[in-house]
């Protein structure tokens, strides 16, 4: 933090979108050599802004000032040109190309015409460990996890010699460790004079890293701080422009439920090979069980299982008491079992079909195709879901693509409510989306439950699982290390984790 | 319906185009009960055409394609030539060829649905050993028959030619099932997001099935008019490339090779600038040598006036690309 004059300037600048004004009149200023966290609801205009910086969207008015001289953007090239390098939630590398490649990728050094193999190699490495990172720059990229690609991704906008850096929420896919070592480079990056730009959901980790933050709502600037000068609570406040009150009445509403004495399903020795050890499992009626463990500890395995999305290779599943058959998706569907992935995009939603489309689709398809969910019924289900989860916009032929992040997770919960389940399983429901919406969400699972459904809920976030379930499975390295009762604490959690691990190590 | 200007467009000039050169172009005339005229011999010389794009149209919808019409149109008209020349009924005779055409897409889709093998080379394979088999059925020979029965698929009237209504029928039979029913949101359900549909619940792999052997039926009864049209079976050329003016029909209706949303109506536009194009290299004459250079030019036209990139960049001059969302179909065709 210095009292430099900022390296990026944005004054009033002004971005419409068909119907919607994204931007409206927003001021931002970043500093060299410091992090600037970014900080709105999804939809509050945090991309759009990137994306105004980046020429990927011309703004309709307004101006962007880069080291005091007005720029204007026509291409994510010519802002790259200039200095300023993007990292994107979702890596966009060349997977089936080396790590070197990839980092120098149209700046490949070329002897006698041809790209000279040797020198890239060297130049990569020598990228490489400026940012600590110690990976063979010969490999290829998609022999490395998410978290190692997330930072190739940042070692080749170090390439470019950035001047400014943007981290559009890289930290949504990566374990605490991996943030750690993003954190590092952050870091490193900032002592070299870097302005950086960060998104993030995770105020935890705004707070450790962050030197200053602007917030938005509905496209404007509602304030610019320094970190250390705001506390979460006002933070919070100013994002969604209102109290969370609704998250005391989820912790008040877990006390007054009561889980059926008879449990609903049972999973004995269940397991796949490769995927998840054998696991006994029970899930009663009117409870949330909440999944807990690191990334990779195979808690999607484990619900997959349930949900006869991949064969288990090993022990059954009784419903009721009853043993059933769990090898296909529509066979648990005809058990009332509904299961929500954590992608999102790749296996839930329907991206080009509209909301009533995408709303109806669990119910058509155990409909079969003949029987067409009445008109009239598919729009009183649009319109109470709708309402009831609060999605927006309000607009039943709105193509599902074009909603934010929470609103696409509240189609696909309201797909299965749809169908009445009896058991929900949620995989990662809150991931990457805002805090307003998430709240919501836990509020809809601690209501289902209170009405007697049974539910399976998996979230990376320890706070969050403790806070929603009543009973918690702790899964490690693949199996399942234990169970906790919903009082525990997260740190009993990580302890039994780490216990474990103990136990493996000694 | 937006998406559907360009390609109406095109056809309303290419008939334009034929008025100029041919000033009784549109004149129709009714004789002893039978409609003639240019435009009647445009529907009914594109109506194979227009049955196999129905057949693609679906296929690609859920992100597929079957290269394997051609093949399939030789097949049944083999079958049905050589069991008529043998002195068989016509009727029969084409049931048989459309049951072999049945056997033949149920082929198609086990091979892409249950194996998982890419549409492309699935239906490659029956592409290049489809006039094989009909080479086998004729012996090599060109099979030419003379039934009265058989003549009527493609010269028989009802006021219009029996050709035109078959085609039409199927037409309207496809959009009262796919849009009636929930099973045009399924398969476009299964074209955007495979994965997602399965999760759901929807059975991906029956739908995809259906859909090729939906195709093949198409392409066999396309191949009985084909060859009602001759009185003959000819192995090699019947229903040449025709696979290609099927997939055409497809695009130029706007309906993506990607999947997804699949427009009905579009696909009979196409169908038909596809066919008015054929005819239009004849009455104006153009010199067969260049016949296809002329199509080619007009199809590239029509797919650069679709192209989302160049609409934007029409729109406005000098402007940056259109963000991705705008690419989105926003309306189905028949509803």
């Amino acid at each position: 933090m210095t009292d430099e004059s900022p390296l990026v300037d944005i004054q009033g600048i002004t971005v419409t979108f068909p119907g919607v004004k994204a931007l409206q009149d927003v001021d931002f200023r970043l500093f060299p050599g410091e992090v600037h966290a970014l900080l709105g609801e999804n939809g509050a205009g945090k991309s759009t802004l990137i994306k105004a910086l980046t020429g990927v969207h011309t703004p309709d008015a307004g101006e962007i000032r880069l080291a005091g001289v007005p720029v204007s953007f026509h291409s994510p090239a010519q802002a790259q040109d200039a200095g300023i390098a993007t990292v994107y939630q979702e890596v966009n590398l060349c997977t089936n190309l080396s790590v070197a490649e990839n980092i120098l990728l149209g700046r490949e050094p070329r002897r006698f015409g041809s790209i000279d193999g040797r020198a890239m190699r060297a130049r990569a490495a020598e990228l490489l460990s400026r940012i600590g990172l110690h990976i063979d720059p010969g490999s290829a990229l998609s022999s490395h996890p998410i978290a190692v690609q997330q930072l190739v991704a940042i070692a080749r906008a170090v390439a470019v010699d950035a001047r400014v850096l943007i981290l559009d929420e890289p930290t949504s896919s990566l374990d605490a460790g991996e943030v750690a070592e993003l954190f590092r480079i952050m870091r490193v990056l900032r002592e070299d004079g870097v302005a950086i730009l960060f998104v993030s959901h995770f105020l935890d980790q705004v707070y450790e890293i962050a030197d200053r933050l602007t917030v938005l709502r509905n496209g404007a600037v509602v304030g610019e701080h320094a970190t250390t000068a705001v506390s979460r609570l006002e933070l919070v406040r100013a994002m969604i422009g209102r109290d969370l009150s609704v998250l005391d009445e989820v912790e008040q509403r877990s006390e007054r439920r009561v889980p059926s004495e008879t449990p609903l399903l049972q999973a004995e020795n269940l397991g796949r090979t490769g995927a998840i050890a054998p696991f006994d499992l029970e899930l009663r009626s009117g409870e949330v069980v909440g999944v807990a463990g690191l990334l990779g500890s195979g808690r999607t395995e484990l619900a997959r299982l349930l949900f006869g999305a991949d064969h288990a290779d090993s022990g059954r599943v009784l419903l009721d008491g009853r043993p059933v058959r769990l090898r296909t998706p529509r066979q648990a569907i005809a058990k009332r079992i509904a299961f929500t992935s954590e992608d999102r995009k790749g296996e839930g939603l329907v991206a080009d079909l509209t909301v009533r489309d995408n709303l109806v689709l669990a119910m058509q398809a155990a409909r079969g195709w003949h029987r067409q969910v009445p008109r009239r019924t598919a729009d009183e289900l649009v319109e109470k879901y709708v309402h009831t989860l609060d999605i927006r916009p309000a607009n039943p032929d709105a193509v599902v693509a074009t909603l934010s992040g929470g609103n696409q997770q509240k189609v696909l919960l309201a797909r299965w409510l749809v169908t009445q389940p009896r058991l929900l399983i949620l995989d990662e429901p809150t991931r990457g989306i805002d805090v307003g919406a998430k709240a919501q969400i836990q509020k809809v699972v601690a209501d289902l439950a209170a009405e007697g459904m049974a539910v399976l809920f998996i979230s990376a976030e320890l706070e969050e699982v403790m806070r929603v379930s009543d009973r918690v499975i702790v899964l490690r390295d693949r199996r399942k290390i234990g169970e906790l009762p919903g009082e525990s604490s997260v740190d009993d959690v990580l302890a039994l984790i780490a216990g474990e691990a103990e136990k493996v190590h000694t | 319906m937006k998406r559907l200007l360009w390609p109406l467009l095109a056809l309303v000039a290419l008939l334009l185009l034929n008025l100029i050169f041919t000033p009784s172009f549109f004149s129709l005339r009714l004789q002893d009960g039978h409609l003639f005229g240019s435009l009647v011999d445009i529907l009914r010389n594109g109506a194979p055409t227009l049955l196999i794009a129905l057949g693609m149209t679906l296929v690609i919808a859920t992100r597929g394609i079957d290269l394997s019409v051609g093949a399939v149109v030789a097949i049944a008209g083999a079958v049905a030539c050589t069991y008529i020349a043998d002195g068989g009924n016509a009727i029969v005779a084409m049931l048989l060829a459309l049951a072999l055409c049945l056997v033949l897409g149920l082929w198609n889709g086990f091979l892409v649905s249950v194996l998982g093998i890419q549409p492309i080379i699935a239906t490659l394979v029956l592409m290049t050993a489809g006039r094989g088999v009909a080479m086998l059925i004729t012996e090599g020979q060109i099979i030419t028959v003379n039934d009265d029965t058989f003549g009527e698929v493609s010269g028989g009237y009802v006021v219009l030619p029996i050709a035109i209504l078959i085609s039409l029928v199927v037409l309207a039979a496809v959009a009262l099932v796919t849009r009636r029913t929930a099973l045009g949101m399924l398969i476009e359900a299964v074209g955007v997001n495979p994965e997602a549909s399965r999760l759901a619940g929807v059975r991906s792999r029956t739908i995809i099935w259906t859909v090729y052997v939906f195709s093949a039926l198409c392409a066999g009864v396309a191949g009985l008019m084909i060859a009602s049209n001759v009185h003959a079976a000819d192995a090699n050329n019947a229903g040449l490339w025709i696979e290609m003016d099927a997939i055409l029909a497809v695009v130029i209706g706007g309906t993506s090779l990607a999947g997804g949303r699949y427009s009905l109506t579009g696909t009979l536009i196409g169908a038909m600038v596809i066919q008015t194009l054929t005819t239009t290299v004849y009455t104006i004459g153009v010199p067969p040598e260049t016949s296809l250079v002329f199509k080619a030019a007009v199809v590239i036209v029509v797919c650069l006036l679709q192209a989302p990139r160049l609409t934007g960049a029409l729109r406005r001059p000098a402007g940056p690309a259109s963000p991705p969302v705008a690419a989105v179909p926003q309306e189905a065709g028949v509803r």
